[in-house]
């Protein structure tokens, strides 16, 4: 665990959030970061804001207030809030994906992990034309684009279903898949909503194995995830929302031990909040008590 | 025997004119979902450009060589008239994506029938006839004074289809700007989400669809040696009802469908009723509808609960 020691670098700096459907504020001035090299997870009880957050990041919904800046390690900065869709992936850097699955299912596995690449392809092929013609370095990039897709498939156990189509593979290894999908257009920063959702408890460790691959290797993870253990386990850094609203921010143990975050997950009333922090001795929201 | 084989070929060539036309509206149906009803009113615009063009190459520039006008006409017709699907769906349809989903239909027939008078206001109304080319052709087999043709043109147009055909689906099937095309198909924001340009992808199908009707255009100018400002009306419905019999969204579909089609309204000519063609054409459209509702090679929509 990296813990909060020592200033970090964020990747992504969100702040002052809000986000407003009609009468509803589903987002209110919400600022966090998430540092380079972490695995962060967002989590809060179900309504708490948490997907609109990731709608906000990759350009789905306009943020009413806020900024969201991304920032490389080369010190390029970009404003998400003011890109279109395609160029958060392709400029920013972000990938995610969603709670349901999202393949594109009629497609074998390695088209869904070429598709992925897209972008350096097409410049490679001069926009198809001179790869129809045979011409410029569309040979060599489709070559490294199906070596990558291999390496994927390969970290993810789905070397041998490469060419059946998506939409045929066992649930769990779909989940994989869209995570490998993501990783092959090389993102900075990848967001994942309900990465562990449905998941056999095999499954489940498969995928902290994954994630951990992939921090390691240098992709910062932004993660929402209801399954506590997998967040306990494999979280460098917790953001808690309730109601929209940031309630808590910390090393695990720490959040784990706020008795804000019981109170929002165990459902206490907001008079009670008191008599509750007074039971636990409570001082700091981020203190480093616990664990 | 002979009047059916001599049907047969006529009706292959008229189904491949028709499964050409109906690629753009497959095409165009599965990635956006909507049905571009100035697709035919595109062809009938090459048509024109393709007139012009030969007038110009024949009559002023004194070209006398047939196939080499021909391959000139087909190069400069197919970038005017993709030129043309480019900015329909640059101005008409992309302003309206997100908007209501009969906004971009209503467009349609709005291009639809500023297309057509536009043309018959520019180039008149009379019909504009081209010089016969390309005369001649094989006698298959003759009996009883009936003599089984293939004509040059019929060879030209089927030859020309096949090979755009297969160039065709290997574009899609096999090249990246096909893989986005196909995703976009299927989930248009995963596909942004992972650097696709969507709005690229959609007007390069655009351009494509265009592009093909186009050769349609100029393959039927050759074949008819005639044509309207009118003429975008019925071959574009043949082509969209070949399209939703074929199954639209499928390429394949498409062309199969084009193929029925144009047999129908040739068998049906030629046994029964020449004025009830398209009668029967229709019919076996809404009759294949009742019974396959997603056509004959589209795939069933399940939707998950």
């Amino acid at each position: 665990m990296t813990g909060l020691t020592g200033p970090r670098e964020a990747v992504l700096s969100v702040e002052h959030l809000s986000m407003r459907f009609g009468g509803l504020l589903a987002v209110d001035d919400l600022s966090f970061e998430v540092f380079r090299g972490d695995i962060t997870a967002l989590i809060g009880p179900n309504g708490a804001g948490k997907t609109t957050v990731f709608n906000c990041i990759t350009g789905f919904y306009k943020p009413t207030e806020g900024r969201l800046t991304l920032a490389h390690a080369d010190g390029a900065r970009h404003l998400l809030e003011r890109l279109p869709n395609h160029a958060v992936n392709r400029r920013a850097r972000v990938a995610r994906t969603f709670q349901n699955i999202r393949l594109f299912s009629g497609m074998t596995v390695l088209e869904n992990l070429l598709v992925a690449q897209h972008a350096p392809l097409m410049r490679a092929s001069g926009f198809t034309v001179l790869g129809l013609l045979g011409l410029g370095g569309y040979r060599a990039a489709e070559r490294a684009a199906i070596e990558r897709a291999r390496l994927w498939l390969e970290r993810i156990g789905l070397t041998a279903r490469a060419d059946d189509p998506a939409g045929d593979l066992p649930y769990g290894a779909q989940r994989r898949l869209e995570i490998a999908r993501a990783m092959c257009t090389e993102p900075v920063l990848l967001c994942l909503d309900e990465p562990a959702a449905g998941l056999n408890p095999r499954e489940s460790a498969e995928l902290t194995e994954l994630l951990r691959r992939i921090r390691d290797d240098g992709t910062s993870v932004l993660l929402i995830e209801h399954d506590m253990s997998v967040v306990m386990e494999i979280s460098d850094h917790v953001v808690v929302l309730d109601y929209g609203v940031k309630i808590a921010d910390g090393t695990p143990g720490a959040v784990r031990a706020d008795p804000r975050v019981v109170a929002a997950y165990l459902g206490v009333e907001d008079e009670e909040v008191e008599a509750v922090e007074a039971e636990v001795g409570l001082v700091l929201p981020n203190a480093e008590a616990g664990a | 025997m002979d009047v059916f084989v001599q049907q047969l070929i006529n009706g292959l060539t008229l189904g491949a004119i028709y499964g050409l036309i109906a690629i753009g509206y497959t095409m165009v149906f599965g990635i956006i979902g909507m049905v571009n009803f100035a697709h035919g009113d595109v062809f009938m615009v090459s048509t024109f450009i393709a007139l012009i063009g030969f007038l110009i190459l024949t009559t002023w520039l004194g070209i006398a060589s047939v196939p080499l006008a021909l391959i000139v006409v087909l190069l400069v017709t197919m970038p005017l008239t993709a030129l043309w699907g480019w900015a329909i769906e640059r101005v008409a349809y992309r302003p309206l994506r997100g908007s209501f989903r009969l906004a971009p239909l209503i467009s349609a027939i709005g291009v639809s029938i500023f297309l057509s008078n536009f043309v018959q206001v520019a180039q008149g109304a009379r019909n504009k006839p081209t010089p016969p080319m390309l005369n001649g052709g094989f006698t298959l087999f003759e009996r009883d004074g009936y003599a089984v043709t293939l004509s040059y043109k019929q060879c030209l147009i089927m030859a020309v289809t096949v090979i755009l055909l297969a160039g065709f689906w290997y574009l899609v099937q096999r090249t990246a700007f096909g893989r986005a095309q196909r995703a976009c198909e299927q989930d248009r924001r995963m596909a942004a989400l992972l650097g696709i340009d969507v709005d690229r992808t959609i007007s390069l199908t655009f351009v494509l669809g265009a592009a093909l009707a186009a050769v349609a255009g100029v393959l039927y100018l050759l074949y008819y040696g005639v044509v309207s400002f009118s003429d975008g009306f019925v071959p574009g419905v043949k082509a969209f009802t070949a399209a939703v019999l074929g199954g639209i969204g499928s390429l394949p579909g498409a062309v199969l469908g084009g193929l029925i089609i144009g047999l129908i309204e040739t068998f049906w000519s030629a046994y029964f009723s020449i004025e009830y063609k398209d009668v029967a054409a229709f019919s076996i459209l809404a009759i294949v509808l009742i019974f396959m509702p997603s056509g004959i090679l589209g795939r069933a929509e399940v939707e998950k609960v």
